[in-house]
This record gives C-alpha cells, sequence and structure tokens, in this order.
C-alpha cells in the first residue's frame, strides 16, 4: 500500500510487542495533518509518524509495517467458514452465536429444500445448541451477517470435537502458508476444520489423540506471540504421540 | 474546640504524607486480573485503588443504544460501599453519575469505535478503596483495561490530578489534601499524542498556577504511562517465562 512508502524508517523489530500509542515508524517526505487510520494493519498514521493502535506484536514483510493484535474481538466478513453455536429458533429462520458483537441468521430456506413454514418445524432440523459450519452469505455494516450451509462440508455438527480459541489466535493455529495447521494434521492423524471465528472442529482417530491435540492447540493459544512455535509444537506432539515424522 | 484542620505543607516544604509538593505517590498496575472480562487493570495510586473492566465490543443492549455509525461506550464509574471510612451508599450518586460521563467522553477521544458499528463496549470503575485521585486512577485503568481488551485506541490515556495547598501546587493530591485544600484540578493526558482529553477545575487556579499545574501533570502522565506500558507488556512477556508445556 501506498502507506508504506520506500522512505519508510522502521524504529521497531520484527515480533516486538507493541501497546496502543507506540510510534512504529518515521515516515521521510509524507506529513499527515488528519490523523490517517489503517484498521485491517492495526497502525495509523499522523504527522509523519507511525503508530500502533491495539497491543499486539508487530510483523514487518517487505518492508511493510503491520501489528497483529494479541486481543481481538471476531467482526464477520463474507465467504469466511465460521462454526456456530444455535442460539435462537424462530419460525423461519435460526439465530447463530458466532462469537461476534452481531448476531448471525441463518434462514430456514437455505437448509431445508422447499420450506414450508406451515409444514416444517426448524427445531426438527437444528436445535438450539448444535454446532454448525457455515459460510458467512452476506454482511455489512448496516445488517446483521447471514450464513449458508450451501456448500462442500457445510451443515451441521455431527462428530468430532469443537475446540473453542481466542480469534486472534486463529491465524497462528493455522500458521504461514497453513504450517501449523498442515503440522496438527499431519502428526495427530486429526481431520481439522478451522472457524475464523475461534472454533476448530476435529475428528481424530481416539481419544487419546483428540486429548493431545488439545493440549497443543492450547499451547499454540498461550504462546501465540512466542518465536519458534511451530518447532515447539512439533516436538510437543511428537514426544506425546511417539515420533512421527 | 472544634476539629483542626491538619498540617498539609509541613515546614521542611514536604506534604502531610512526606512527599514533594511535585512528588507522585508509588503507582502500581496489574493487567489482566479478571478471567471473565475481555480486558481488565487494577491502578494504584498510594492508598487510592480502582479496577477497571471492560466488556466487548458486543451486541448492545438495550437496542436503542445502539448507533449505526459507531460503538455505543458506555462508562460506570461506581464507589463501592467499603471504599471510603464511612459506608457509601452503593446506589449512584450525582458525582458519579457526571465522573462516569467525562470519563465516557475523556476515553470516546481514544476509541477507534467507528470500527464496530452497532455495538457497544461496556466500561465499569469500581474504587476498591478511595483516597483522592479515583477519577484519575479510574480513567488510567479503564484506558488500559481498554487496550488489554483489544480494542483499536489512538492511545493510552493517565489520569493525573493536580492540587492546590495552603498556597502550593502539589501533584497528585490524596483524600486529606483533596478535603483541606483550595484547588483540585484532574486531568487525563494522552502522552503520545500529547492531548488532553479531560480536564476539570474545582476551586480557584491563576493563569498561571494552570500552566505550571498542566507542565506538573504532563511530566507526571510520562512516568505513570510507562508503568502502564511495562504492565501492558508484562502479561505477555510472563508466558514467555513460563516453565515449558510438560
Amino acid at each position: 500500500m501506498s502507506t508504506t512508502t520506500p522512505t519508510l524508517k522502521i524504529l521497531v523489530a520484527d515480533r516486538q510487542i507493541v501497546r496502543p500509542g507506540d510510534c512504529l515508524a518515521l515516515i521521510e517526505g509524507v506529513f499527515e495533518q488528519k490523523l490517517k487510520h489503517i484498521p485491517e494493519k492495526h497502525i495509523y498514521i499522523l504527522g509523519n509518524r507511525v503508530y500502533s493502535d491495539v497491543v499486539g506484536v508487530v510483523s514487518i514483510e517487505n518492508n511493510t509495517l503491520s501489528v497483529v493484535p494479541l486481543e481481538s474481538t471476531y467482526i464477520p466478513r463474507k465467504d469466511d467458514t465460521v462454526i456456530g453455536v444455535i442460539s435462537g429458533v424462530s419460525v423461519s429462520s435460526w439465530s447463530v452465536d458466532i462469537k461476534s458483537p452481531y448476531k448471525a441468521i441463518l434462514p430456514a430456506s437455505d437448509v431445508i429444500e422447499g420450506f414450508n413454514p406451515a409444514i416444517h418445524n426448524l427445531r426438527n432440523y437444528l436445535d438450539i445448541g448444535d454446532y454448525v459450519l457455515a459460510k458467512v452469505a452476506a454482511f455489512d455494516r448496516l445488517r446483521d451477517p447471514v450464513l449458508t450451509v450451501k456448500g462442500k462440508g457445510l451443515g451441521k455438527i455431527i462428530d468430532g470435537y469443537v475446540v473453542e480459541i481466542k480469534p486472534s489466535k486463529v491465524a497462528r493455529v493455522i500458521g504461514k502458508k497453513g504450517s501449523m495447521y498442515n503440522l496438527l494434521t499431519n502428526m495427530t492423524k486429526c481431520e481439522l476444520v478451522v472457524g475464523v471465528n475461534g472454533y476448530i472442529w476435529a475428528r481424530c482417530p481416539d481419544e487419546r489423540v483428540l486429548d493431545v491435540l488439545v493440549k497443543a492447540i492450547r499451547l499454540i493459544e498461550t504462546k501465540a506471540h512466542v518465536r519458534g512455535l511451530t518447532e515447539e509444537v512439533r516436538s510437543y506432539l511428537a514426544s506425546k504421540l511417539g515420533v512421527q515424522l | 474546640m472544634s476539629v483542626q484542620k491538619p498540617v498539609l505543607i509541613r515546614e521542611d516544604g514536604r506534604r502531610i504524607d512526606g512527599r514533594r509538593p511535585d512528588e507522585m505517590r508509588p503507582v502500581k498496575i496489574a493487567v489482566g486480573v479478571l478471567k471473565n472480562a475481555n480486558g481488565s487493570a487494577l491502578v494504584e495510586y498510594g492508598e487510592t485503588r480502582v479496577l477497571a473492566a471492560v466488556y466487548g465490543p458486543r451486541e448492545a443492549l438495550p437496542k436503542y443504544m445502539s448507533m449505526p455509525m459507531r460503538a455505543t461506550l458506555r462508562v460506570r464509574y461506581h464507589m463501592a460501599p467499603f471504599s471510603t471510612d464511612e459506608r457509601k451508599s452503593p446506589a449512584p450518586t450525582r458525582r458519579e453519575i457526571e465522573l462516569s460521563k467525562v470519563i465516557r467522553e475523556a476515553l470516546e477521544a481514544i476509541v477507534f469505535s467507528s470500527l464496530f458499528p452497532r455495538t457497544g463496549i461496556d466500561v465499569f470503575i469500581e474504587v476498591l478503596q478511595a483516597d483522592g485521585g479515583t477519577r484519575t486512577a479510574g480513567l488510567t485503568a479503564a484506558s488500559i483495561a481498554l487496550a488489554d481488551a483489544g480494542i483499536p485506541l489512538k492511545d493510552i490515556v493517565i489520569g493525573v490530578a493536580i492540587g492546590k495547598v495552603n498556597g502550593v501546587l502539589v501533584l497528585d493530591i490524596n483524600g486529606l489534601e483533596d478535603e483541606y485544600g483550595e484547588a483540585d484540578m484532574p486531568v487525563g493526558i494522552a502522552p503520545n499524542l500529547g492531548e488532553i482529553v479531560l480536564f476539570q477545575l474545582n476551586g480557584v487556579l491563576t493563569r498561571e498556577e494552570v500552566k505550571v499545574g498542566l507542565d506538573m501533570a504532563f511530566k507526571a502522565a510520562e512516568n505513570i504511562y510507562k508503568i502502564a506500558k511495562e504492565a501492558l507488556y508484562n502479561k505477555y512477556i510472563k508466558v514467555l517465562e513460563e516453565v515449558k508445556f510438560e
């Protein structure tokens, strides 16, 4: 982006922990009179300085600067794969808790073919407390998110186990180019589906492996900002499962 | 004979608790002290002890409170019944309602609330022990708790009070100085931006005194800010030092 012009003079190190208001860099040749906020990078520019807007970890890639927050709330985006819990049933739709400030809606016509409110009772399909794997079909700032279960693998979750994690740690569970995700699936032989809102659906060969997997995910969650985490998780899994490299 | 006014400034120029006029009480800050809150902080300015908890952004309830373009900030400043030497009725007083309002406005200046339209961010400030400067300690605690909750902020706000006792400008007045002093000027400062987000004055100060007082406040805020940053950092650094997962 144009905000990170080549004349950026970065004052922080990669993976350093910063707080709101910490100065990250100086820009030469640019002077923003008004505060310019870049929400997706968690930085803002004022004057000739770049500041962080959250408590997070600095990420420097190809001379572009961003901050990865250590805590965050899930804000839906179109086409996100999410796992939600049915929290309410009405005549023609379900309301779904997707751990976001906005309550999601799953229309009945999406789940039931030829839906007719006079015939179909929604509770027979999905009841309160059920997990669903869904995609965000539509969301904007004025309306609540609408989910869809049309798509491969989407729908009610009937087997396996759902692990809840902080939404800010999802990126770390997936890792760079899916490295952590691949490590987890290859070593435990579990099938994992990661909902970007902070739920992980795991189907494991047996209980023992599941237990190890959950502990590994907790390890990733508490140490998300630590360097060399992938290696640590690898050795943890190896020691618990016996070497399966 | 009636109750006598205590000696607020001693002959050697020190204050009633032995501090120099421009000296802060010891400041302690702990982050992430509550498990159920999204963010929390415990701030101590000497004997003043304030707990802040932040929830959200979450669904703004009641629904009519939500705003289409930004998050609603709701702040409750409250003094616990046991925070004072005589029991304080837990019902919100005029004073508490006012302070909730001024603290909310101070925080609105630093929160990027337009990122979360139609939601609500709840800030609870609970005074556990009051010994002067509760609103400033509360403001500090609230802004640190907001940062801990991962809510995008421009800066952290540091609250600090300036007072005048026996004609001397003093920093961070305690309960007695507040009671018997001539003026009390709480200030909320965003140290990185160099902005003032809260400014109140009880009593009378001259222009010069306000200027000098603000200088003192900015210097003090810088120091408290360092402690606050350290506290936010420590929450995560602790994990690094923890024993390795067995």
